[in-house]
């Protein structure tokens, strides 16, 4: 750079004025989407604390065991990696590959549904021992990972709408849009199940 | 400071103009107006349905006042008065204030910021489809006996399934769930359009008040009202399903309910003040002959506001137990957060001493707010501390402070906004005189009304009570408040007839018939489909009082922002307003309405107890969403991105 550039790059008009690098919609539209979900659930997540510390010892509370770990670390090894084949899927439309895209939604596909299906296993391993009338416990237990698990299926359900559309035509930037929309979406879930792996699962035994 | 815009030198010629016409009119069919994305017809269906659940809410008020004008009455039972007050509160609050501001806003934002339409169109019709039903859901209840009845803050342990068994609780919590959707695809519409839709030049620093304050309210109801959603969930779930969150009995807390109410609760009454306040910021300057003053001060104000008013909600709970020091915090930031409110006030003050006033029925209106806004402000302060607020908490004081602050702060100034906009929204100017008496009578009706509760409140008098007994020294206190409540009708009513009576005989209103500065005084009155056939290019802060800015839009305009081939419209950069690219606006389409008509049958399934009807109703929502956002075939030109890829 000259000096001359330097000086106008370093000046108060170059310094003030903002980089050339905008967002779409959709990324404001999804960001936005995304913080008001999440929300919800620091809400909810804030609400078993609350309830917890406002029953205090034992917790969980009526004889019920902490819960077990291996099964949801399992889970979680299976959801948060399945971020990465939708990066790679992002990537691939981007590149205009679009096998590259059906790939990685299929990969986020299987991950999410054996996610969801190991779910079912924990239930009806619990379910013998409470359910979500027995105590404040089950409610917040069964509501908490319900409702996420919601969220998942909404999650897959996008997938598979990308999916069938890739099938009718070709790329473009709506499509990188409505990629990078289920992406952020996805990624979001995947988060959210942290908070709650640690809230539910890993605080009880701190 | 006269208007610089005139009609004649227009850039574009006839061929684009025709363009332009034929690209973005909506034909006049039946089908049409069930599948407008129009934000302009959108935004007045939004004024026009607030506007009838207001005449609900408030013939419930005037049955209310009838019940309480004497000791022992005997008007209304217990039963049918429980029902009454709650609607009468939940209505206000969730489907008149917020609605009819987010219906000026609807209108006014795309205008405000040269922009065509809103972000996303059809999410803006889904909104106002969803508005729409939520309304009747929870109005239809009245008449079916099922009304809600617990307060419209409904506390658990009264409103649990053993206390208020039926359905009046869960038209109630269903009801504000699905209202909340409308709520929440308005509040990112509005975020999303403010940021990038705006006129090239408009960088943040030129952006108007009313817009700021729209978008400040949007990012609070983003995180307010999923706490909101939660706690109506949770009860919705203990009551119909058994869950135990509010059972003590079960290990439940019955003040959890309160903090996660009051946690969005007092944000609320925010968002319902502030796109009001930004109202007065809008109209008030353009009286005085002036620009507002202090500009930065007022949008540090608004953002502040936004910020603090999530850290106080414990003054609504200052009776309950808590611990001390929770109080002192508490009270601490609720008396901090008048400060921002203040300046605010000063500004108006200082933008009327050293304007040159003129005097027209929005600028009575506006005046009206600053009286009675103060006026609750100041009684607002008094419960910030938490030994007066003890004292005093759950009597006729309260009612009486936040309908001043609700009437105030947010009556006044839509009052002054339909008066100042009316010729915009439907191009006939309102009668001066009759709006005058109209004014004189909501004012005087309203001081009535609610300055005699100061005292019936001092004096002991609860509030949520059906009937009280004589001779405690309440009785001219009530009777007063009753008739001043009659008299606020006939004023409200003499609104009403002054904008039946503009509609079919006012005078045709010119393109900028008070002389404002900002952009829809730049198109005509009502605007075209399309708002302005020259996007204009914005230099400062008063555009319409610029000559740059018609300049911008006259002969030899660039053809970038007249779009004169499809819908489209700009976007610009969030911080600078730099132009970025031109965007394809969505055609008319039925299926945000049939999305809505989706969800009604999910939380009337919910109600009814119809799971697999409810089912069904959400495999409807998810087909229309699907096939609203499925790719269209498109031509190679309409795949484009420098015509426009698209929108929502």
């Amino acid at each position: 750079m000259t000096p001359d550039g330097i000086r106008t790059a370093f000046g108060p008009a170059g310094l003030t004025t903002e980089e050339p690098v905008g967002r779409s919609t959709a990324w404001w539209g999804v960001t936005l989407f995304v913080a008001t979900e999440g929300t919800v659930f620091a809400a909810l997540l804030g609400s078993y604390f609350y309830l917890r510390f406002q029953h205090g010892a034992p917790w969980p509370p009526d004889g019920i065991a902490r819960p077990e770990l291996l099964l949801p670390l399992i889970m979680t090894a299976v959801l948060v990696p399945s971020s990465l084949p939708v990066v790679w899927a992002e990537s691939g439309i981007r590149r205009g590959r679009r096998w590259q895209l059906r790939a990685g939604l299929l990969a986020t596909l299987a991950m999410g549904g054996t996610f969801l299906g190991l779910q079912g296993v924990e239930y009806h391993g619990l379910l013998r021992e409470f359910t979500v009338t027995t105590n404040v416990y089950g409610s917040l237990f069964y509501v908490i990972t319900t409702f996420h698990g919601a969220h998942v299926t909404v999650g897959l359900l996008m997938v598979c709408w990308l999916l069938a559309a890739s099938l009718h035509d070709g790329s473009g930037a709506r499509r990188r849009e409505q990629v990078r929309v289920v992406a952020y979406y996805w990624h979001f879930v995947d988060a959210v199940w942290v908070a709650v792996l640690f809230t539910v699962y890993l605080s009880p035994r701190l | 400071m006269a208007s610089s815009t005139a009609a004649c030198d227009t850039g574009p010629g006839p061929e684009a103009m025709a363009s332009l016409s034929r690209h973005w009119a909506e034909a006049p069919t039946l089908r049409n107006w069930f599948a407008t994305v129009d934000h302009k017809r959108i935004g007045r269906r939004y004024l026009v349905t607030a506007g009838v659940f207001f005449g609900l809410a408030g013939a419930s008020a005037v049955a209310l006042r009838t019940q309480l004008a004497g000791p022992e009455a005997g008007i209304l039972s217990a039963w049918e008065y429980n029902q009454l007050f709650t609607m009468h509160g939940t209505a206000m609050i969730f489907l008149f204030s917020t609605p009819m501001l987010f219906g000026f806003g609807n209108f006014l934002v795309p205008l405000m910021i040269g922009a065509r339409d809103m972000a996303f169109p059809r999410l803006n019709a889904f909104g106002y489809w969803v508005f729409l039903f939520a309304g009747l859901f929870m109005w239809a209840s009245v008449p079916a006996g099922a009304a809600p009845d617990g307060g419209w803050f409904a506390y658990v342990p009264l409103t649990d399934e053993r206390n208020s068994p039926g359905l009046h609780l869960d038209v109630y919590t269903l009801g504000l769930l699905f209202l909340g959707v409308s709520t929440t695809a308005g509040a990112i519409n509005f975020i999303v359009t403010a940021l990038k839709l705006r006129a090239p030049g408009m960088s943040l620093n030129r952006v108007p008040i009313f817009v700021w304050a729209v978008v400040a309210t949007s990012f609070m109801v983003l995180f307010a009202l999923p706490v909101l959603n939660l706690d109506n969930v949770l009860l919705f779930l203990d009551r119909r399903f058994d869950t135990r969150f509010f059972d003590p009995g079960r290990g439940g807390n019955v003040l959890l309910w309160q903090h996660l109410f009051w946690i969005f609760g007092h944000p609320d009454v925010y968002i319902i003040v502030m796109p009001a306040l930004g109202i007065v910021s809008a109209v008030l300057p353009v009286f005085c002959r002036r620009g507002i003053v202090g500009y930065p001060l007022i949008v540090f104000s608004i953002v502040a506001i936004a910020i603090i008013s999530f850290g106080v909600w414990v003054h609504h709970m200052f009776a309950t137990g808590l611990p001390q020091l929770s109080y002192g915090f508490f009270s601490a930031a609720s008396t901090i957060i008048t400060i921002p409110s203040g300046l605010q006030i000063f500004a108006w003050l200082a933008t009327m001493l050293t304007g040159r006033i003129v005097v027209r029925v929005p600028f009575l209106f506006v005046v009206g707010f600053l009286v009675t806004f103060v006026v609750g402000g100041v009684t607002g302060v008094m419960f910030a501390l938490t030994a007066f607020d003890q004292q005093i908490t759950d009597t006729y004081f309260v009612v009486a402070h936040f309908h001043y602050v609700l009437f105030g702060g947010a009556v006044f100034p839509i009052l002054a906004g339909l008066y100042y906009w009316l010729p915009k929204l439907t191009g006939r100017m309102a009668g001066e005189r009759l709006g005058r008496w109209a004014f004189g009578l909501v004012f005087v009706g309203m001081n009535l009304t609610f300055l005699p509760m100061h005292v019936s409140g001092l004096l002991g008098m609860p509030r949520r009570v059906y009937t009280y007994p004589g001779g405690l020294g309440w009785d001219p206190w009530n009777l007063l408040a009753t008739v001043g409540a009659y008299v606020l009708a006939v004023g409200l009513l003499l609104v009403v007839a002054g904008v039946i009576h503009a509609l079919r005989r006012g005078e045709p209103a010119p393109d900028d018939p008070w002389g404002g500065d900002s952009l829809e005084w730049a198109t005509s009155s009502p605007p075209k489909p399309y708002n302005f056939p020259v996007i204009p290019r914005v230099h400062s802060l008063h555009p319409v009082w610029d000559p740059r800015t018609a300049e911008s839009t006259g002969v030899g305009a660039d053809g970038d922002r007249i779009l004169a081939e499809g819908r489209g419209t700009l976007l610009t950069s969030e911080l600078d307003g730099r132009y970025e690219r031109a965007v394809r606006m969505p055609q008319e389409t039925l299926k945000p309405l049939v999305a809505a008509l989706g969800l009604l049958i999910v939380f009337l399934g919910l109600l009814l107890a119809g799971y697999w009807v409810a089912a069904a109703g959400a495999a409807l929502v998810v087909v229309t969403l699907g096939a609203w956002l499925w790719p269209p075939r498109q031509t190679p030109e309409e795949a484009d991105p420098a015509v426009g890829g698209g929108a929502v």
